[in-house]
């Protein structure tokens, strides 16, 4: 296809979509005015009116996630699963297939070509020092009151994922894959998310149908209100912290393990 | 719409456009992050606090993370490559 087709082509459809969306535009309820004159009533209004009185809980967005849209979000946890273990399994098939044949042909070889990090400052370092606790006791809780305040499973685990990359920042590779052992990483991973479904079968096994919330609500405002709310909460907290990290020990292994292999094979010698 | 509001968007609108326009991946990464953290602040002036704090942990965090771990890493392997035509 030559440029002037496309160009045409490219016009023609700007054309037609411009005026589809002035058309729309025109037509949308004013700034900040929720409902239209068409819908009074707005799914917006009836999930804040069901979140507390249906289901004891005071923020909608995570009932809306992990109860009334539960089956969606359990579709999204094993997307994040499925693209983690995808990269995880690409980086360690490359990290397994490039440093070895470096080994085999050139083992007295030390200038390896990881990448050495300079190293942290004391600066850096004490404040990581101060900041770790806090980010796992936050990311905790974040993940526990999901049903209470704006956060939630995902929102928490992302954060708890990122305190062993302060450790990784402050200190080295070594130490953060001492304490972010695979095992438990993979362990943490597949327990979300298998929980998650397991959750759901649950509710198949009482008579109700997939993921409904068959647990007592609770008292509105207490931490354990909400039925299965709090437990799929955590259940993808758990398995967003693990998959984060095992993505990030995964590409650190490719870039500082063979520097710490070097490193090894120095003081051997 | 109140000031503060107009003012985050056309903060966002002006970093958005310094984001595309950055041409060197490793400066992109890091006003990625930037872009993040003010996107982050928008969700939260427009009452979506939720929304704000994945947004900020991804946008601001994981994603320039891994963009400059990838970086770091395919920088690495033109250095092998390089190594490996050389000797």
């Amino acid at each position: 296809m030559n440029m002037p087709t496309r160009l045409t082509l490219f016009l023609l459809g700007a054309m037609a979509t411009g005026f589809l969306y002035l058309k729309g535009a025109t037509q949308l309820p004013e700034f900040g005015h929720y409902g239209s004159s068409f819908y009074p009533q707005t799914y917006g209004d009836a999930i804040n009116h069901a979140s507390i009185f249906a289901r004891h809980i005071t923020d909608s967005v995570t009932g809306v996630n992990f109860d009334i849209r539960a089956l969606d979000t359990l579709g999204e946890e094993f997307i994040l699963f499925t693209s983690v273990m995808g990269a995880v399994v690409l980086l360690r098939e490359a990290y397994e297939k490039t440093p070895k044949q470096d080994d085999h042909e050139q083992s007295g070889q030390k200038e390896k070509s990881a990448i050495h990090a300079p190293k942290a400052t004391d600066a850096v370092r004490l404040w990581i020092l101060g900041m770790t606790a806090p980010t796992v006791l936050f990311g905790f809780y974040i993940v526990l009151h999901g049903q209470l305040t704006p956060g939630g499973g995902f929102q928490g685990g992302v954060i708890l994922a990122t305190a062993p990359l302060l450790i990784f920042l402050a200190q080295d590779y070594e130490n953060f894959k001492r304490i972010t052992p695979n095992t438990l990483l993979e362990i943490g991973e597949s327990l979300g998310a298998g929980g998650y479904a397991c959750v759901g079968a649950l509710a198949l096994l009482s008579g109700a149908p997939f993921l409904a919330n068959i647990f007592p609500f609770g008292q509105t405002g207490s931490i354990l209100s909400g039925g299965i709310i709090p437990l799929i909460s955590f259940l993808v907290g758990l398995e967003v912290a693990g998959g984060f990290v095992l993505l990030l020990a995964a590409f650190l292994q490719d870039l500082f393990s063979s520097s710490d292999e070097s490193k090894e094979k120095e003081s051997a010698q | 719409m109140n000031l503060l509001q107009s003012l985050v968007l056309i903060f966002v609108c002006v970093t958005a456009t310094g984001v595309v326009f950055t041409r060197d991946p490793l400066s992109q990464s890091v006003g990625l992050s930037f872009y993040g953290i003010l996107l982050g602040m928008m969700f939260f002036v427009f009452q979506a606090p939720d929304v704000a704090l994945s947004q900020i942990v991804i946008g601001a965090l994981i994603l320039p993370l891994i963009l400059l771990l990838t970086l770091s890493w395919l920088k690495r392997s033109q250095l092998e490559q390089k190594k490996g035509s050389s000797s």
